[in-house]
């Protein structure tokens, strides 16, 4: 009895896979279990895995070929059983989304429910939803005038355009505009001709996740701005006592990041407002801190998630700190590594940044901007003084988070960092 | 002596036609042995209805006929087909399914085709065909052409609407059709005397107001002047004739049929083979002193390897191209 | 140019294309001395003799099948049915024989044939005498089938299907063989496959045929005066081929449709033209699309009973409305 392969869900969000490399060849034997072909997601390098035992027959898809999910990739069959009819592969190659072949079966490793739940169904007509995309707008905020909530043309035509001038420079190329186009004013500007003054890259798994999943906030997600500035003196005589403390025990050592994480899921603790999630009809606030964590990765990011984090020690926070972006740039995460996080950081401080803005993952309320430690001239007890300084940029979604709420969390946060014995308290 | 050389002629070129049509039912004996055989091979699919017994009709029939005369027949039409001069191959091959077949593989036995020869088809639904016969004859009345249009079909068919639809109108319009009744004695499985209230097919000239006449199907030579009577009364005239023809098939009613069954005995269709038309054609022609055994096993090897030449043909021919699924569908 | 009932224009169609072709004949029931049951073919018995204006016994089958044959023999028939409804009787010789002779000839035998008259219901002739078949000879490849609306269009479209060297159905109508319309003289020929845009607009598409397509146009002059709303009015014309194109562009444009069909709602034409746009034109829809259709059920005898059976503009408006979310 033939076993069809089909290309796998190994990521929450995956549309489409890139076989990387076959491990087994035509006619090798494979049992159940074996690892038949390294698989690029969106997210990182899966391995597709064997679910029957017998000998792979058709590889059906090459090495460095994209299939949608639900795709036959191969079939495994007796030696010489006929496998015609099995294996023959579907569409190879088609358009995302556009599978016809069978659902997969489902992941054994899948993200945390929670993650996906929030993926909630939006009632609107195809054209309502073609408007949307053309326009960068996000359905979920339109009321549906409609059937069952159901969103229709003349509901987008009376919405304010506001989120789409944001949303259009990373918003995929539009479609042609049908005769019927009802507003001309978001269509993409049109290429200068004349002279190759630019290269047209296809998109990588990666980078079109990141397209896919930024679009979904800074536009449709009301985002203001918290700055504060930390005197970082009191955390770096600490980091260097601690650092003395372990000296080459071997157990690594304490890095500024390793504290502002531990500090921020702290400071979170104390602020559950800020480690929410926005759904669509409710707020999620999470009783446990999943601290993101944006590591730069060749060709993108992606935020590995250190779980309860303001339960675990500096010592651990490092380590896994450590294991996570190692296995981020290796592109060797497991989705629930990366998956299930209630509030992230992102530091681009090693990279002489003083300050910036942050986009928030969506569902998450929050993420936390950090710039680099740089001494300053400040005045500390009425001198002047060379102090070493922290500037640090809350982005908030005003759905869940209000002005004094982040600033009050922002407040706790500056002063464990400015006091890091307050986090033994 | 004018007259005397005249005679010798006109007998020599009976005897020349005899000899053709000797042939000629070889070759549809020995095709449809050779058809019977692919088909238990699976080369050939679907319906197969054999002529083996029933030879004398077809061609002692289409040998009273000029080339530009129509033919139209039911789905058991190897034998017209191949009578009326369409090459074993090109039939063999369109059982097969193939290109090179008469009907480019889309047709298959029962709708084998060949325009060039006025060959207008087998058609595959009881009587069905039979109203297109008197279509033809309405063309060619039309036209103001002298051509005939001969149509056959089984006795069964006589019971079917459309017989009696055309006959009345073929008669009404004095069309020049001659309507061929084959009666094999059973439609499928059933007895015609079971089914039918007159079991002379004849008879049912009368109500449309026709010319008939009852052959003996076992004797072509019968069968072929009793065509060129009907011919005659059709051709310019426009008079239709209802041909009831009586013989007998050796087979089952298609390949996927019991060749006796339930429905008849096995000593009945034994019975039947000794009126057979080969042999009793070949004997007499012998009696006349006019064919010997050896000049009979050649015609006989002839035919054989006549057909198993369309075999090799039809087995070597491609299958249509893919392309073909959708043309023919409409015409220009 | 002329005005000219539907039923004239059809006649001038006939007179013009057995004028320029002596292979035409017309053979039916009625079509000589009788001038026709519907006066189609009034004079032409005159003027061609009966060797080409064919009187028959009722037998739909068998004039069918010579059509069918004559056709094969290369002459171009026109075989006039009394009613669509008595050409069941007829099917096998349209289905079996016509339909398929080119293709099972494998293009040896091609069928230059037409068979016409009028289909679907006109007044309170009950439940036989009332059926709309075009879904079911829509449904056959080797087929083409032409409905056309006004006598335009009877003309330009019997005009093309005599000229066509395929079996052509022509549906007419009881109904519309009186109505009166502007025709243009001698060659008038309208392409079978070919919409039309019988009445421009905006907001929702009216998809109609032969008859609805005078419901349709009563129904959008309704909208417009009620509610403001711009309705397109395409009338298909011919049902196969079906001019996709011609439906996704207006639907494109409108975003809506209603889709306006003589016969009975289970596997119609309708669905056909709802699988078109739900295909082609997904991604500017903005409402499903819906049908107004007979009613499910044999059509009744009783006037107000064969009344809401039929579609009717009132009903067409409210489906309008529906797919515009006025109500």
């Amino acid at each position: 009895m033939a076993t069809k392969v089909f290309m796998e869900a190994l990521s929450p969000t995956m549309e489409e896979g890139r076989v990387v490399k076959w491990l087994k060849r035509e006619g090798d034997p494979v049992t159940s279990g074996d690892t038949l072909a390294e698989v690029e997601t969106d997210k990182a390098v899966m391995d597709l895995v064997a679910r029957a035992d017998g000998v792979l027959r058709h590889v059906a898809v090459a090495e460095g070929q994209t299939v949608p999910v639900g795709n036959v990739v191969a079939v495994i069959a007796e030696p010489g059983e006929a496998v015609g009819e099995a294996g023959a592969p579907s569409a190879v190659g088609s358009a995302p989304g556009a599978a016809t072949a069978p659902a997969p079966p489902a992941p054994a490793t899948r993200a945390p429910p929670a993650a996906v739940a929030d993926a909630t169904r939006v009632r609107a007509s195809p054209l309502a939803k073609r408007m949307a995309r053309e326009a960068g707008l996000d359905l979920k905020l339109v009321t549906g005038s409609g059937p069952g909530g159901r969103v229709v043309r003349r509901d987008l035509e009376s919405a304010p355009p506001r989120a789409a001038a944001l949303a259009a420079p990373v918003s995929p190329a539009a479609p042609a505009p049908a005769p019927s186009e009802p507003r001309t004013a978001y269509r993409a500007p049109e290429v200068v001709p004349g002279g190759a003054a630019y290269e047209d890259v296809p998109l990588t798994q990666i980078r079109k996740a990141i397209a896919r999943r930024l679009v979904t906030s800074l536009g449709p997600v009301p985002h203001f701005f918290l700055t504060t500035e930390v005197d970082m003196e009191r955390a770096a005589e600490a980091r260097d006592a601690l650092n003395q403390e372990l000296g080459d025990r071997g157990e690594g050592k304490v890095s500024f990041n390793d504290i502002i994480i531990k500090a921020t899921a702290l400071a979170l603790t104390k602020h559950r407002a800020c480690n929410a999630w926005f759904q669509e009809d409710h707020v999620r606030y999470w009783q446990e801190v999943h601290l993101g964590m944006a590591v730069a990765v060749p060709d993108g990011l992606i935020t590995p998630v250190i779980r309860n984090a303001d339960r675990k020690s500096l010592l651990e926070i490092g380590r896994e700190a450590r294991e996570l972006a190692e296995k981020a740039r290796n592109r060797r995460l497991q989705p629930q590594e990366y998956t299930g996080s209630t509030f992230s950081v992102s530091n681009l401080g090693m990279f002489d940044i003083d300050e910036f803005t942050a986009v928030i993952n969506p569902p998450e309320a929050g993420i936390l901007a950090v710039g680099s430690i740089v001494p300053k001239a400040v005045v500390v007890d009425g001198q002047v003084g060379a102090r070493r300084r922290l500037r640090m940029t809350m982005s908030c979604d005003h759905r869940v988070i209000d002005g004094a709420t982040g600033a009050a969390f922002l407040q706790s946060l500056k002063q464990m960092l400015e006091n890091p014995l307050a986090m033994l308290l | 002596m004018a007259t005397a050389t005249a005679q010798t002629a006109k007998e020599q070129s009976h005897v020349e036609l005899e000899r053709r049509m000797l042939r000629q039912m070889l070759l549809i004996r020995r095709f449809e042995e050779k058809a019977a055989e692919a088909y238990a091979l699976g080369k050939i699919g679907g319906f197969c209805h054999l002529y083996i017994g029933q030879e004398a009709v077809a061609v002692g029939s289409l040998a009273a006929l000029r080339d530009d005369d129509y033919v139209i027949s039911s789905y058991r039409d190897h034998g017209q087909a191949l009578a009326r001069g369409v090459s074993a191959n090109a039939v063999m091959a369109e059982l097969f399914g193939k290109v090179t077949g008469c009907s480019k593989g889309k047709g298959g036995s029962m709708h084998l085709f060949d325009v060039e020869r006025r060959f207008m088809g087998g058609h595959g639904i009881v009587g069905g065909h039979i109203p297109l016969a008197a279509g033809i004859g309405f063309a060619i009345k039309y036209r103001g052409g002298d051509q005939v249009c001969i149509c056959y079909f089984g006795e069964a068919a006589v019971n079917i609407g459309a017989f009696h639809e055309a006959l009345n109108m073929a008669s009404v319009y004095k069309l020049p059709v001659i309507f061929c009744c084959e009666n094999n004695r059973y439609g499928m499985g059933t007895a015609f005397e079971r089914v039918a209230a007159v079991t002379d097919v004849v008879e049912h000239a009368c109500s449309y107001d026709m010319a008939a006449e009852l052959v003996n199907g076992m004797d072509v030579l019968a069968v072929h002047a009793a065509t060129q009577r009907a011919v005659e009364r059709a051709r310019g005239g426009g008079h239709p004739t209802l041909l009831e023809v009586r013989t007998y098939r050796y087979m089952g009613h298609s390949m996927s049929d019991p060749l006796h069954g339930v429905y008849r005995t096995k000593e009945e269709v034994e019975e039947q083979k000794k009126r057979d038309p080969i042999s009793q054609l070949a004997l007499k022609l012998k009696e006349e002193g006019v064919l010997d055994d050896a000049r009979l096993d050649a015609l006989d090897a002839e035919a054989r390897a006549e057909a198993e030449a369309a075999v090799k043909f039809a087995e070597e021919s491609p299958d249509p191209d893919p392309a073909e699924l959708h043309s023919d569908v409409l015409a220009d | 140019m002329p005005t000219l009932t539907y039923r004239d224009a059809l006649n001038q169609a006939l007179r013009e294309e057995m004028q320029r072709d002596p292979g035409v004949f017309l053979m039916g029931e009625e079509v000589g001395v009788y001038q026709g049951a519907y006066k189609v073919s009034r004079g032409l018995l005159e003027e061609f003799g009966p060797m080409r204006v064919v009187d028959t016994p009722i037998a739909e089958l068998g004039f069918a099948g010579i059509g069918v044959g004559a056709a094969m023999a290369g002459l171009r028939p026109v075989i006039e049915f009394m009613t669509w409804n008595f050409a069941v009787l007829a099917l096998d010789q349209i289905v079996n024989s016509a339909a398929k002779i080119l293709y099972e000839s494998g293009g040896q035998i091609p069928i230059p044939l037409v068979f016409r008259g009028p289909n679907g219901a006109a007044l309170q002739l009950a439940a036989q005498h009332s059926q709309a078949w075009e879904a079911w000879l829509s449904h056959i490849p080797g087929l083409k089938v032409v409905a056309p609306a006004t006598p335009a269009d009877a003309k330009g479209l019997l005009k093309s299907a005599i000229r066509d060297n395929n079996p052509v159905i022509v549906l007419e109508g009881e109904m519309l063989y009186n109505t009166k319309g502007e025709v243009p003289e001698s060659e008038h020929l309208v392409p079978i496959g070919r919409a039309e845009v019988k009445r421009p607009g905006r907001e929702v598409t009216l998809v109609s045929y032969s008859k609805t397509v005078g419901v349709a146009l009563k129904a959008a002059e309704q909208l417009a005066e009620q509610a403001g709303v711009s309705a397109e009015v395409l009338d298909l014309r011919s049902l196969r081929p079906l001019d996709e194109a011609a439906i996704v562009e207006s639907v494109a444009r409108t975003n809506r449709a209603v889709v306006v069909e003589e016969g009975w709602p289970h596997c119609g034409v309708g669905a056909q033209v709802v699988d078109v746009i739900q295909r082609e034109a997904f991604d500017h829809l903005d409402a499903p699309v819906l049908r107004v259709t007979q009613a499910d059920v044999p059509m009744p005898y009783n006037k107000q009973l064969e009344r809401l059976a039929k579609p009717t503009p009132e009903k067409v408006v409210a489906a309008a409305r529906r797919v515009l979310y006025l109500d």
